[in-house]
């Protein structure tokens, strides 16, 4: 992780809201801030099984989570989501940066450390089947929290998990019943309801609603979405599906082989992605509308599969897959900056934006063949409106941030000399 | 599409009992009941359909409504695997290209299975066999039909990896499953199923396994290999986006029976049955603005055992109550025609569910 990206994210501690829409949620405080988080998982070999590698499932991540909104969390599988929201609730121990929870330092936190914090951090499992004991009735398993923590709620624990359970929409008769008796968005609303026994601050749900049928996808939604109302909870939702994640959040973070390469409140990123990744990822969702089977040349197809997290590409990670990528990107990482009020990206060449290297206009060969796969339309406009923003810019006067973009670029021994403008049309 | 090929495109009149099919595909009244110790599941509960060469039908439903089972047993699968010592009972015919399936000798379908139809699996992990290379896999699918030495079949199956997209066919041939991504997987398996040129490929759940971006190059392949095939082409899934993408035609199945079916513009634009409002109104959609809340369909999927009287749906239909004397709750909907080539298996009056769907459900979505 570059210090530059550092200094950026604690030097903005949630600048814009200017940007955001009335009456949102999230305009409390930060309740959870993150800085160069790290996990390496590592692999080990031979008799005295030393170690000969790592899979660097999360490589320095900055964000943070204010205090009543629900920050989404994308990307494919690998990108090192799932590793990050068990790093957050400190399932697994970071190998660097650090975690903040309410301003207190909670990274390194023992298991007794974390113990009184347990009570605010609650987690929702992805697969419903798995996350419950089966020899275990509901009532045990929505009572453990209070039997744990020591607590006695009032009026006793099972009439708090009976009312729990009727809070998540299920009979408060079931306490008895196992949870082999249940459905799949049941037993989902049954994790749900023990994940707030404790009344958290931010509940952490790692896929919630992907192992459910597209109905009860629904009511598990809703159920979220009212409880968040009614609670004041704080999110942060992992998933894989892209309207589900558009949906539930306020801001959403796009990850890509360990990395953050966007964050950006929804309808900023759903309307103008910049990060090109972002463009193919919402570009790829099939649209339930079968007049669009006809426009099939709107999509961005990316080249291969995402390279192995042991020897992430250097660089920008996405530049052996990108259609625009040029020497900068292989050479040079990106850091994570706001470019626009709420829209923090790590790209040299963004979308829908000013060129943050302009004067390195060559592409690599790999993108040339990537370009390939893009529609022609869709070079045609990534060029028109990234001249028509730099033109803005510049007629704004905005000649700091500018000065700021490019400074990475001097540092990156770039190529001088070579024809300007139409970058990323040469293909 | 144009005006000719919709008439003669894949579903037609569902009634006809007459033993002469016109339609490459024709399933009747197939009927697919698993005995078990806690009663008979009636898995599929009389489906009927007709596909043509180069269409693409698309079976939508949720987990357990039927959809595998329908495509398993067109496949022959079930007869062939048993279920502790009690068989799959199935019932009804299945036509394929002339020749009925059910009723034929089980060596003659066989040889059917992997030539005239041949199907993509899910998981492809689980459906290559771990111990042996991609090509010997492929090569052996080629050479159970086709009477050639392993060299030509080799070739075949590098042109055919190679067709698919693998990079370096020649060297990935040899490769193990397991050296292969989860897409990778997926095209091995895509073209282990085309290697004999069938005209009819069922894909079960092509994509669900698989990342998004992997999923639009997985969807464009079975496209553009359909067009160059020009196979018929059954795609099962549950999600309504990768149907819209691939479907000249839909079926909705609910409880193991059709609840609706007829042309994807059709289904997605004036859909007539309560449960296909039901899933559009519960999928959020990226190409329209954001809603304020999502209309689930309340309830769960009804048990194959015990089966609601009446519409299977009606426990979880808020029309339920719309048609008179308690109808939908005694008497079994039949698919009845709502609009050309379209049917819907609905008590409401054409009238009331007109009426709704305008009122009510499309001004939501």
């Amino acid at each position: 992780m570059s210090e530059n990206a550092k200094d950026e994210a604690v030097a903005s501690p949630a600048p814009s809201d200017g940007a955001r829409r009335e009456g949102v949620r999230g305009d409390g405080g930060i309740l959870l801030k993150v800085t160069g988080l790290q996990k390496h998982f590592p692999i080990k070999k031979g008799l005295l099984q030393r170690q000969v590698g790592a899979v660097h499932a999360v490589d320095g991540i900055d964000f943070e989570v204010r205090a009543g909104e629900t920050l989404g969390v994308v990307g494919e599988s690998g990108c090192g989501k799932s590793t990050m929201g068990r790093l957050i609730t400190r399932l697994l121990e970071p190998t660097g940066g650090t975690i903040e929870f309410e301003g207190k330092d909670i990274t390194h936190l023992g298991v007794s450390g974390m113990r009184p914090l347990r009570r605010d951090v609650q987690m929702i499992f992805q697969d419903p089947y798995s996350s419950l004991n089966p020899r275990h009735t509901i009532g045990t398993i929505v009572g453990a929290p209070f039997r744990l923590q020591g607590v006695e709620p009032e009026g006793g624990i099972k009439k708090e998990v009976q009312r729990l359970l009727s809070v998540v929409g299920l009979n408060p008769e079931h306490y008895n019943r196992y949870p082999h008796e249940f459905s799949g968005g049941q037993r989902q609303r049954i994790g749900i309801a023990r994940a707030l026994a404790l009344n958290p601050k931010l509940v952490v749900a790692d896929e919630p609603v992907s192992a459910l049928d597209v109905s009860i996808q629904a009511q598990v939604v809703n159920l979220l979405d009212d409880l968040q109302e009614e609670l004041g909870l704080t999110y942060v939702i992992i998933a894989h599906d892209l309207s589900v994640v558009r949906h539930v959040s306020d801001r959403i973070a796009v990850m890509y082989l360990g990395k953050i390469v966007e964050l950006a409140d929804r309808d900023q990123l759903y309307k103008a992605p910049m990060h090109p990744y972002t463009k193919a990822l919402l570009s790829a969702v099939p649209i339930p509308d079968p007049s669009r089977k006809a426009a099939k040349s709107e999509r961005i197809l990316l080249k291969g599969d995402v390279p192995s997290p042991i020897s992430p590409p250097s660089g920008c990670r996405f530049h052996t897959r990108c259609w625009k990528a040029t020497e900068i990107c292989r050479t040079t990482e990106p850091p994570l900056k706001e470019l626009r009020p709420g829209q923090r990206v790590a790209c040299h060449h963004p979308e829908n934006f000013e060129d943050q290297a302009p004067q390195d206009t060559v592409l690599l060969s790999a993108a040339k063949e990537a370009a390939e796969l893009v529609p022609e339309e869709e070079l045609a406009e990534s060029a028109k409106t990234s001249a028509a923003v730099a033109a803005e810019v510049e007629a704004a006067g905005q000649a700091p941030a500018a000065d700021t973009a490019a400074a990475p670029v001097q540092e990156s021994g770039r190529k001088s000399g070579q024809e300007p403008g139409g970058k990323s049309t040469d293909g | 599409m144009t005006e000719l090929s919709k008439t003669q495109a894949a579903v037609g009149e569902p009634t006809a009992t007459s033993p002469a099919p016109t339609a490459f595909l024709e399933v009747r009244d197939l009927k697919v009941h698993f005995p078990t110790d806690d009663g008979l599941v009636k898995s599929v509960d009389g489906l009927s359909f007709q596909l043509e060469r180069g269409k693409t039908l698309g079976i939508v439903g949720e987990s357990g409504s039927g959809k595998s089972v329908t495509s398993l047993g067109i496949m022959g699968l079930h007869t062939a695997g048993q279920y502790g010592k009690r068989k799959a009972q199935i019932s009804g015919e299945i036509w394929l290209d002339g020749t009925e399936l059910l009723s034929a000798d089980p060596d003659h379908v066989r040889k059917l299975r992997g030539r005239e139809m041949a199907m993509i699996f899910q998981d492809p992990l689980s459906a290559l066999h771990p111990y042996y290379t991609i090509g010997q896999q492929i090569v052996e699918a080629y050479r159970i039909h086709h009477d050639v030495d392993k060299k030509t079949a080799r070739r075949r199956a590098v042109e055919m990896l190679d067709r698919v997209g693998i990079p370096q066919p020649d060297k990935r041939v040899d490769n193990y499953p397991h050296e292969f991504s989860g897409g990778m997987r997926q095209r091995a398996m895509i073209a282990m199923s085309l290697v004999n040129n069938p005209e009819l490929l069922i894909a079960d759940e092509p994509t669900t396994a698989l990342d998004v971006t992997v999923q639009a190059q997985i969807l464009d392949l079975i496209r553009d290999l359909q067009k160059e095939f020009g196979s018929a082409v059954i795609v099962i899934t549950h999600d309504l986006g990768v149907v819209a993408e691939l479907a000249d035609d839909i079926l909705v199945m609910y409880g193991g029976r059709c609840v609706e079916r007829g042309p994807a513009e059709k289904v997605f634009y004036e859909p007539r049955h309560p449960y296909t409002w039901g899933l559009l109104g519960s999928m959020p959609r990226l190409d329209r603005d954001q809603q304020e809340r999502l209309i689930p369909v309340k309830g769960s999927p009804p048990s194959l055992i015990n089966v609601p009287s009446g519409c299977a749906f009606n426990p979880r239909c808020p029309y339920a109550d719309v048609p008179k004397d308690d109808v939908t709750r005694t008497v079994r909907p039949e698919l009845a025609e709502v609009g050309s080539r379209h049917w819907a298996a609905c008590h409401m009056t054409k009238e009331q569910r007109e009426r709704i769907w305008t009122e009510e459900i499309a001004p939501k979505l």
